[in-house]
């Protein structure tokens, strides 16, 4: 990093490279310091999990090895571990919310940040900011007493007479099962996505959006061809952010999913996460392999977040390649 | 004179602060189904002896024995007793044994949702193992019907409703199934969680009791206490003596006479489809753990003095809270194992 050559940093100094002592006395330095170290306070907690989830699940790592991740069977009374149902669960819950989230979401905050008068977005904001902090044993409790009866009795028979031949609509209603639970993990993330693509929207120069009124397009051209992909990286950022949490859910999850530990097509099928299964076990959990299994879960999870989140930085990568040419 | 009382109200703070630290702190962890009654005892008993304070973290049964052994706590508690080896781990770690101490009895009772029978159903062992082993699926099923002969039940699918998250309930259910059924045993076995052959998991006694509540032609197990509370409805099980039993505490109460004759030094027994024509059969102690050889003698006494109250007046506590207190016989012979404490 050029430091020395920076107009702001150097602005104190006209001739050469300032001693440490002058930099020090002049707090920059300082003020570097202390700065690194709470950026590089996140990097050590982040490598001190994964080192503390690693070491404890050593029993299970050794008994187990790489078919801990491949095989389906959870039997704490023979000690038998292994980890795909909850993979699979925790994957195709967060892909549902994703699904159902991501177009609503950015479609509110495509609204809100351009479309609404002033003060409905004021008040709207205001709500969706609300929603996020409702703590997610809430979103459970109403996925209990209200999604789940009404998947039993009315949705999942709907899906069924109308998308039944697809393999993902079929067998009983019991009302829980991934499909309820992804539902209830969109709505938990909605508020993410909307609120924080609202703020990137916002913060879209305004000589951007005048550009390309000037030009002649409509104002729903410069929003969508203009604004949007000029955003597009803070958006992708809310929707991993989104998926960061749904990934992670445990207590609305595990009150509508079913806790059954199963890999099934259908969506109605109950089924489990890793969080959740972490969460409903871990007290009881009375033998030495028991529990080193269920941490090794927990490495599972933060190595399947670290892959997903990698991926998506690609894929942020990739796009803004392809949009540099394109502008090109 | 506002400073002034606030000044005073501060000083007040302090000073019950300080009074607090000065009782004998004790700390235990474990099971969090007795939880009720334990932190009702313990404070009832530091209001009697303001200077024993015994704080108690209700984190579960596999953290209060895993806190315990490593020595964090001065006891733990348990829904399920001690395996062989978790005994020889402690005594490896900690030079000394651990004794487990009986405390209140808790059962299980079958609860279920059939639209159109309000009836109180009869279960037969063979009739509950293979509904939850999942041999059994519809609610017709001649296992069923024969012990309930009034009843005109549907043709209807079974859903079984177990709970998710580890507990002593599951503990005790799966420890009857396994008695009562020998497939059970060797192909699911006894465990605070195992692998159900059938069914969706519910979160809490709340999480079960709501799924079966919802779901129509479910069936599930909730604490009696949990049911009690709520008035849910449930059924009466066949015991050993043939004779269908509906739960209650007197009934939980015998089935543990009914064992305590047979029962082993340490207590480590399961109660579980005990002999008696009272008995109820799926109903278990919880134990507190208690280290065998405590080095500071102040502390010493001061469990020893609790468990002595906790078996005598501490008992009449326990039905107040919807817990089954301890039959005579068991407290005689608990009284008796307190010298063994040293």
């Amino acid at each position: 990093m050029p430091e020395n050559n920076n107009p702001v940093r150097g602005a104190g100094s006209s001739s050469g490279p300032r001693s440490l002592f002058s930099r020090l006395r002049q707090g920059d330095e300082i003020a570097r310091l202390i700065t690194l170290l709470f950026a590089a306070s996140v990097v050590l907690i982040a490598l001190a999990i994964v080192y503390q989830l690693w070491a404890d699940s050593a029993l299970s790592r050794h008994r187990f090895g790489l078919h801990f991740l491949v095989t389906s069977v959870w039997d704490p009374v023979f000690e038998q571990f292994g980890a795909l149902p909850f993979i699979y669960g925790t994957l195709l819950t967060s892909a549902v919310a994703l699904l159902l989230a991501v177009p609503l979401g950015i479609g509110a905050a495509i609204f809100l940040a351009e479309l609404a008068p002033q003060r409905i977005s004021a008040v709207c904001t205001f709500f969706i900011e609300l929603l996020a902090a409702v703590p997610s044993v809430i979103y459970g409790l109403l996925g209990v007493f209200v999604l789940v009866p009404l998947m039993r009795q009315d949705v999942q028979p709907f899906l069924k007479s109308t998308l039944g031949f697809l393999p993902l609509f079929t067998g009983p209603a019991y009302g829980v099962g991934f499909l309820t639970a992804g539902i209830v993990l969109a709505l938990m993330i909605l508020p993410f996505i909307i609120s924080v693509s609202r703020e990137v929207l916002l913060s879209v120069p305004r000589d951007q959006r005048e550009a390309a009124l000037a030009l002649g397009s409509t104002r729903w051209e410069s929003t969508w061809k203009v604004v949007v992909p000029f955003a597009r990286t803070g958006i992708f950022g809310s929707i991993f952010l989104a998926l960061a949490r749904a990934l992670g859910e445990t207590m609305a999850v595990t009150m509508v999913i079913g806790n059954t530990p199963q890999i099934a097509a259908s969506l109605f099928a109950p089924g489990y996460t890793i969080a959740a299964v972490i969460a409903n076990e871990f007290t009881e959990a009375t033998s030495d392999l028991y529990l080193h299994a269920l941490i090794e879960l927990g490495l599972v999870l933060f190595l399947l977040t670290f892959i997903l989140n990698g991926l998506a930085r690609l894929l942020i990568l990739l796009t803004e390649r392809k949009g540099a040419e394109v502008r090109a | 004179m506002k400073r002034f009382t606030g000044f005073a109200l501060a000083l007040l703070a302090l000073g019950a602060i300080a009074l607090a630290q000065n009782a004998l702190l004790i700390n235990g962890a474990g099971a969090t189904f007795p939880y009720p009654a334990y932190s009702k005892w313990f404070d009832v008993y530091h209001k009697q002896k303001p200077a024993i304070q015994i704080n108690y973290q209700s984190v579960g049964s596999g953290a209060g024995i895993r806190q315990v052994t490593e020595g964090t706590v001065d006891f733990g508690a348990s829904d399920g007793p001690m395996t062989d080896e978790q005994l020889k781990a402690f005594t490896a770690k900690r030079g000394t044994e651990i004794l487990h101490f009986p405390t209140v009895l808790g059962a299980d009772v079958p609860t279920y949702n059939i639209p159109g029978v309000s009836a109180e159903l009869n279960f037969t062992p063979d009739a509950l193992a293979g509904i939850f082993l999942g041999s059994i699926t519809k609610w017709n099923d001649p296992a069923i019907a024969s012990a309930n002969k009034d009843v005109n039940l549907p043709a209807a699918d079974i859903l079984v409703v177990h709970r998710s998250d580890g507990s002593g309930t599951t503990y005790i259910w799966t420890d009857y199934l396994s008695k009562v059924s020998d497939t059970w045993k060797t192909k699911v076995g006894t465990g605070t969680s195992v692998n159900w052959p059938v069914g969706l998991g519910g979160k809490g006694n709340e999480g079960v009791a709501g799924l079966v509540k919802q779901t129509p032609y479910a069936i599930g197990y909730v604490e009696l206490i949990y049911a009690i509370q709520n008035k849910m409805p449930y059924g009466k099980i066949k015991n050993s003596s043939g004779v269908f039993v509906k739960a209650d505490l007197a009934g939980v109460s015998a089935a543990a006479a009914g064992a305590a004759k047979t029962m082993p030094e340490d207590f480590r027994v399961s109660i579980t489809n005990a002999p008696g024509k009272t008995a109820y059969p799926v109903s278990s102690f919880t134990w507190l753990l208690i280290p065998a050889r405590i080095q500071d003698a102040a502390k010493r006494d001061a469990i020893k003095g609790f468990l002595h109250w906790m078996l005598t007046d501490g008992q009449n506590y326990a039905e107040g809270l919807a817990y089954a207190k301890l039959p005579k016989e068991v407290v005689a012979r608990e009284l008796k194992a307190l010298s063994k404490i040293q």
